[in-house]
């Protein structure tokens, strides 16, 4: 219990209102979870399906693989919740400058 | 009872410096190292100033000339300035933000000895077959067709010391997100923290870049790959954009502490609070953010194309903003205070018309086209040091006067400190004023001899004097350091008499715990505040408790001396015919991450200072 905050001085209260939460939270879960399993699926169709080309399925995979990174960052590793501005932060201001790296290496470097 | 200071023997006390995890103590290291490798850039520095001094001179030969240029640009970049600046943020940044320690000791430690033995891996190239000799930028088609063993120098001892400084950088960031006093939010913090913050996300953002390059090019020089070669299908501007896009960052990461120690300085010797608080701190983080955004005007001439070139140089002139901002800010600081002319604040004088001379060369240079004539020309060698030595060199100058009594417990001599600012400042502006003019008469840089008759025989003769003037500078302060450590006259809390942050409201100095009690912070400028009330200290924000303390360690010392075994291995087992190098490379890889598991292996969980030993020595007055 001392790990945990509590909100106020009766126990019984926050076991409640936890017990609210993570019931939320779980549902969260399985929802994205279930979703993932679903973009996944749509990426193997994409792919074996023979009426698109690469120039959309490579696109396509990408921004679903983007999908399932926020998924997995906001609803299973809980960025979400209060208490991740600063990782949310570097994470955003790492993305950027990697992200400008990529597309100068790619625009005016092999021209 | 162990805070009470005792005659203690040389092995006692090298052992102390050897093992230390205070934070303290290891910016005493970052200073010493950091002092000597500045020593010795200062001594390639004035090499090539005497070779320049007339025309077709032979003092050195070409080769040792490239050596020489290219040994005083890495050096002072890597091994001096940003290990003194390191320093001042670990004396500094803790007691700033009234913390007792770094957020991870032991790999404080880890960083410096890192630093210290890629440093010194650097320097034993002299006597090892040739200093690296193209440029501390390392162009990788000049650097792959280096003969000997310079470059690999360069590239194993950057790479040993990049981590250490990548170590230091995370230290700080989760130091201050983690381990602020209570009251003490994100804009309360003195500016010198927040520049040390943003200079060390600048760190973890722009040190990666340079290891992915550095690592290219250790393997394209010993283990046969092709990265940078365009006859086996690689590239050689790849380097470049590496190199610039951690090299821009870097002089960032270089003037936005300088930036912060002359905002302290100013509030405190114009006894004012510093004007524009909040924009100072916006414009901190605007030049962080647009530092990553600008690296290609170094490689304007590289061919990139109009476009590209017309948009980084639109980005380059945007940093202007924030610079200008700054400079406002600190000349409102200044206007109805009420001065007083201290060493610290001298150099502080001395800064802004300097470094703003250098702001505006580098508009002038940020202009893409007008670049195709400044361009590797002394024009640009003026405009970088303008803004590195007028910024940041004069920045740790008043740092080593302003924060000597905090991190010695005595005073450096305030006739002799004027006196070094006096013939450094003329110093400098006699070296490189004159060299813009060089460079637009047509002197190219990184060139080790001229013709006479060329018209620039008197304006290279006016820069060499300029150095001496610089070197006898050094020289007094040198003096200066020497003679008050030998008198040693303690000093109290707040020497200046007008301290306004946290870190003057402690002894002098501090002891190993910092704090006895975490103070409570009531708003920015923190000890001003209670001083106003006519209070003697801070408020405590907790009862007074045991202090957790983390143990001594010799492991950082080992960790990095197995890598500089390894990269001994590393660099001769490329030679033809050798036989030893892989055992060595395995022999130092063995030591470091032997010493890994050893200290993974064995839970070391500090020890406790006990509060009645705290209650002892009843200094401070702060009943819990």
């Amino acid at each position: 219990m001392t790990n945990e905050q509590l909100n106020s001085g009766n126990p019984r209260v926050d076991i409640e209102y936890r017990r609210k939460k993570n019931a939320e939270e779980m549902k969260h879960q399985v929802i994205s979870f279930a979703l993932m399993i679903f973009l996944t699926l749509v990426a193997f169709v994409a792919v074996a399906y023979e009426g698109f080309s690469g120039w959309f399925i490579v696109p396509f995979i990408l921004i679903l693989a983007v999908v399932q990174v926020i998924f997995q960052l906001y609803y299973f590793m809980h960025m979400s919740n209060e208490g991740h501005e600063a990782p949310k932060l570097f994470m955003y201001s790492g993305m950027v400058v990697g992200f400008v790296t990529i597309i100068c290496y790619m625009t005016i470097i092999w021209w | 009872m162990s805070t009470i200071a005792q005659k203690r023997g040389f092995g006692a006390v090298l052992w102390e410096y050897l093992t230390t995890v205070d934070h303290k103590k290891i910016a005493h290291l970052y200073l010493f190292a950091g002092g000597f490798f500045f020593i010795l850039g200062g001594i390639e520095a004035m090499i090539i100033r005497i070779q320049l001094i007339k025309p077709n001179n032979d003092f050195v030969s070409a080769g040792l000339f490239n050596e020489m240029l290219t040994m005083h640009g890495t050096t002072m970049i890597f091994l001096a300035a940003m290990p003194l600046l390191l320093g001042f943020m670990n004396a500094i940044m803790p007691l700033q933000i009234g913390a007792r320690d770094v957020a991870f000791p032991f790999l404080n430690s880890l960083g410096f000895w890192l630093f210290f033995f890629g440093g010194v891996f650097l320097n034993l190239s002299w006597f090892l077959g040739g200093a690296p000799d193209a440029g501390w930028t390392s162009y990788a088609s000049l650097s792959l067709a280096s003969e000997g063993h310079g470059i690999d120098f360069y590239v194993l001892g950057l790479q040993i010391s990049g981590f250490g400084t990548l170590m230091g950088g995370i230290n700080f960031l989760v130091t201050i997100i983690n381990m602020r006093a209570p009251g003490m939010t994100y804009m309360r913090m003195p500016l010198f923290t927040w520049t040390t913050f943003v200079a060390s996300s600048l760190i973890l953002f722009a040190f990666p870049p340079l290891t992915v390059s550095i690592f290219m090019m250790m393997f394209d020089r010993l283990f046969g790959s092709n990265f940078f070669d365009a006859s086996m299908g690689g590239n050689t501007i790849i380097w470049e954009h590496f190199f610039w896009i951690f090299g821009h960052p870097e002089v960032y990461i270089l003037i936005l502490p300088a930036f912060g120690i002359f905002s302290e300085i100013f509030a405190v010797f114009s006894r004012k609070r510093l004007f524009g608080y909040s924009s100072m701190v916006f414009a901190t983080v605007l030049i962080g953010f647009l530092g990553f955004m600008v690296w290609a005007h170094h490689m304007f001439t590289t061919g990139l194309g109009p476009i590209a070139n017309a948009i980084f140089a639109v980005a380059t002139m945007a940093i202007a903003v924030p610079t200008g901002i700054k400079i406002f800010n600190w000349l409102f600081t200044l206007w109805g205070g009420s001065i007083k002319f201290t060493t610290p604040m001298l150099w502080g004088i001395g800064f802004i018309p300097s470094f703003l001379m250098g702001g505006v060369t580098g508009v002038m240079l940020g202009a893409a086209a007008a670049d195709y004539q400044y361009h590797d020309t002394y024009f640009v060698v003026a405009h970088f040091h303008y803004v590195i030595v007028g910024g940041v060199v004069f920045s740790l100058f008043a740092a080593t006067h302003y924060y000597w009594p905090k991190m010695f417990g005595t005073m450096l001599n305030e006739f002799l400190g004027k006196i070094t600012f006096v013939l450094f400042f003329i110093g400098f502006h006699l070296t490189f004023f004159i060299q813009h003019f060089l460079g637009l008469w047509g002197m190219p840089r990184r060139i080790f001899t001229y013709l006479p008759g060329q018209g620039l025989d008197t304006g290279n003769f006016v820069s060499t004097i300029g150095a001496f003037l610089m070197a006898a500078g050094v020289i007094v302060i040198l003096i200066n350091i020497i003679m008050t450590s030998v008198k040693n006259e303690k000093v109290g809390n707040d020497p200046w008499g007008d301290g306004r942050t946290l870190e003057w409201a402690i002894s002098s100095p501090p002891p190993f715990y910092n704090f006895k009690q975490l103070p409570l912070v009531r708003g920015l400028d923190a000890y001003w505040i209670e001083k106003m009330e006519g209070k003697k200290g801070m408020i405590p924000a907790e009862p007074l408790g045991d202090v957790h303390m983390p143990n001594n360690s010799f492991v950082p010392f080992v960790i990095s001396l197995g890598l500089f075994i390894a990269a001994f291995g590393v660099m001769y087992q490329a030679d033809e015919g050798n036989t030893w190098g892989i055992p060595v490379i395995i022999l130092g890889l063995a030591i470091t991450f032997g010493s890994m598991l050893a200290r993974s292996l064995r839970d070391d969980h500090g020890y406790h200072i006990h509060k009645e030993d705290l209650m002892d020595d009843n200094d401070k007055g702060v009943k819990a």
